[in-house]
């Protein structure tokens, strides 16, 4: 029987996978992109395990929302890639160099 | 039925209000010439005085919620609502020639930092989970474009992209600790929340994990150390304008919701954020205070000054009382002029082909134009926290709550660290007055950025003479709120 606990672990699992992608990768922006909307999916797996479990309803609808601004969040997220690209002609993590931070 | 709503409606009415100003500001672009400009500008500033004609009507009336609990209105928000408007106000007011000269003085600007500001609203009057989320995401997406919004330059779109993975990281690290709080005590509204951890005894571990995420997640958003690294960039990188609303306004708002989210729904997990808050205090004070000493340019050392002031903030708040509270609310308020005069004179040295930048900038002020360089020493005297400034008092205030909770051995550190941090804000000073101009140009200000400059400069001299007013004020607010 999947409990409750499965998904939780489930979703700490997701959540470590894409911190993890945003501090390892060295290779390309897009996929930084692909690790911040991994890590609000595993985020929304926890509120919908929650609210199943807590017979809430709220939690289900906190995971709308999320998902709505994930989509804007990632549109101006592109948007930044674009002019990135067209400053530099690469969207290289490590051409990202300007700034010493 | 009927009358609850229109009840709820004269609570946020001061949103509604910005939220369709924005809109109007962001369609009337579209149809005016770029010579006339002046129209969204004076259309800002009106929608900025109509917002606080509308708070003002309801200043410091008791507490009270609208759409089942969502949305609260108390002292707290009234007043941060307040100094937000005068925050924005003189944004636009010191940013002006500035844009002018970079060719960004667009409707975009105008409208993305009214819309900014309207995220700020939803977070400092923010009941609810879910509200805080909505509230800072709308937050924080106008601010990556704002960073972004000098699309040719490479270093923008480098910190922009920096801000923004950064941010969505605090983002998700933030919602993380939301739905285990939601787990663990089946409601995403403060009240609800703090009655249920009050009454229950809960599973501890799951809370304190998700305390850990939230802590983290507000960290990132005030720029704490460890979770400071962004900032440095995002200052250098983002034109002044931008760096100076980063920098300022929406320190407020972080602040609000830190003081929600912990002070308010965790309260009784206060042992536990206590610990976590002491630490980051201690470290923003000390590597802020020790790494802007190594900076030259000056955008970055102002970044890491800003972290030291965060750490302080942090410090009242970690006091967990009221007066604590309140001291921390005048800390960050008093911090948001300082930093905006620090900015302002920043961007009137610069000109059309000339972006002032480093320390060197600032040789010899006191030749070229004496009575700005009298503005800077006020500025760099608060934020050292030389009496008899508005910041000397802020950090007196802060430090005495900590003082009163026991923090004693703390206090001592802070007050060394200050020591430290006072070396280089007085490098300033010794080079504006005993250096030799590198720069000859004559400094060319627009008369109403003159006046309002001053005013606002001299205010952080005179109210620190008299800061008890202002002091009793933050007071009542936070007394309002929490009791």
């Amino acid at each position: 029987m999947i409990g409750l606990s499965h998904y939780l672990i489930l979703a700490a699992i997701l959540f470590t996978i894409s911190v993890v992608g945003i501090f390892l990768n060295r290779k390309n922006i897009i996929i930084l992109l692909m690790s911040i909307e991994l890590m609000l999916l595993a985020v929304n797996i926890n509120f919908i395990a929650f609210s199943h479990y807590l017979n809430d309803i709220a939690g289900q609808i906190f995971v709308f929302f999320i998902l709505t601004v994930a989509a804007a969040e990632s549109a101006i997220g592109l948007a930044i890639i674009v002019l990135i690209f067209r400053n530099t002609r690469s969207i290289n993590v490590d051409d990202l160099n300007r700034l010493n931070g | 039925m009927n009358q609850f709503i229109q009840s709820d409606i004269s609570l946020i009415l001061p949103e509604v209000f910005v939220l369709s100003m924005a809109m109007i500001v962001l369609m009337t672009d579209l149809f005016i010439k770029p010579s006339s400009r002046w129209i969204i500008f004076a259309l800002s500033q009106l929608t900025l005085l109509g917002g606080a004609y509308l708070t003002s009507q309801h200043f410091n009336h008791e507490t009270q919620f609208a759409f089942s609990n969502m949305f609260v209105r108390d002292g707290l928000a009234d007043l941060l609502k307040m100094m937000s408007y005068m925050g924005t106000s003189l944004i636009f007011f010191y940013s002006r020639s500035y844009m002018k000269d970079r060719d960004l003085y667009r409707g975009e600007y105008f409208s993305l930092v009214l819309f900014a500001l309207l995220g700020m609203m939803i977070m400092i009057s923010s009941h609810n989970m879910l509200l805080v989320y909505m509230g800072l995401e709308l937050l924080s997406l106008c601010l990556y474009s704002l960073t972004a919004l000098d699309r040719d330059n490479q270093k923008a779109t480098e910190s922009a992209i920096k801000y923004f993975v950064l941010g969505a990281l605090a983002s998700g690290l933030l919602l993380y600790g939301m739905s285990m709080i939601y787990g663990a005590t089946s409601s995403l509204d403060l009240s609800v929340i703090a009655a249920s951890l009050l009454n229950h005894p809960m599973d501890h571990a799951i809370l304190v994990l998700g305390l850990v995420f939230v802590v983290a997640g507000l960290a990132f958003k005030l720029g704490a150390v460890p979770f400071q690294m962004w900032v440095p960039d995002v200052y250098e990188g983002s034109p002044s304008s931008i760096a100076m609303l980063i920098s300022s306004v929406p320190k407020l708002a972080a602040f609000a919701i830190t003081l929600r989210l912990l002070g308010d729904g965790l309260q009784s997990m206060m042992v536990d954020w206590k610990q976590m808050m002491l630490i980051m205090a201690i470290l923003s004070i000390g590597i802020g205070n020790i790494t802007a000493i190594a900076q030259t340019n000056i955008k970055r050392m102002y970044a890491y000054s800003t972290i030291s002031h965060i750490g302080f903030i942090l410090f009242g708040l970690m006091s967990g009382s009221l007066n604590g509270y309140a001291s921390s609310l005048f800390y960050v308020v008093s911090y948001m002029f300082m930093t905006l005069v620090s900015f302002a004179v920043l961007m009137m040295m610069s000109s059309k082909n000339f972006d002032c930048q480093t320390l060197e900038d600032f040789k010899g002020l006191n030749k070229r134009n004496p009575w700005y360089a009298f503005l800077m020493l006020i500025t760099m005297l608060s934020m050292a926290g030389i009496p008899p400034t508005i910041g000397f008092y802020a950090k007196f205030m802060v430090l005495q709550a900590a003082l009163d909770a026991g923090f004693a051995g703390f206090v001592v550190y802070a007050v060394l660290m200050a020591l430290v941090g006072m070396f280089y804000y007085m490098r300033i000073v010794k080079l504006m007055y005993f250096d030799e101009p590198k720069l000859k140009n004559n400094i060319e200000v627009p008369i109403d950025m003159q006046w309002i400059l001053s005013t606002n400069a001299l205010a952080l001299l005179v109210i620190g003479l008299v800061p008890h007013t202002f002091m009793e004020a933050t007071t009542q607010a936070v007394a309002l709120s929490f009791h």
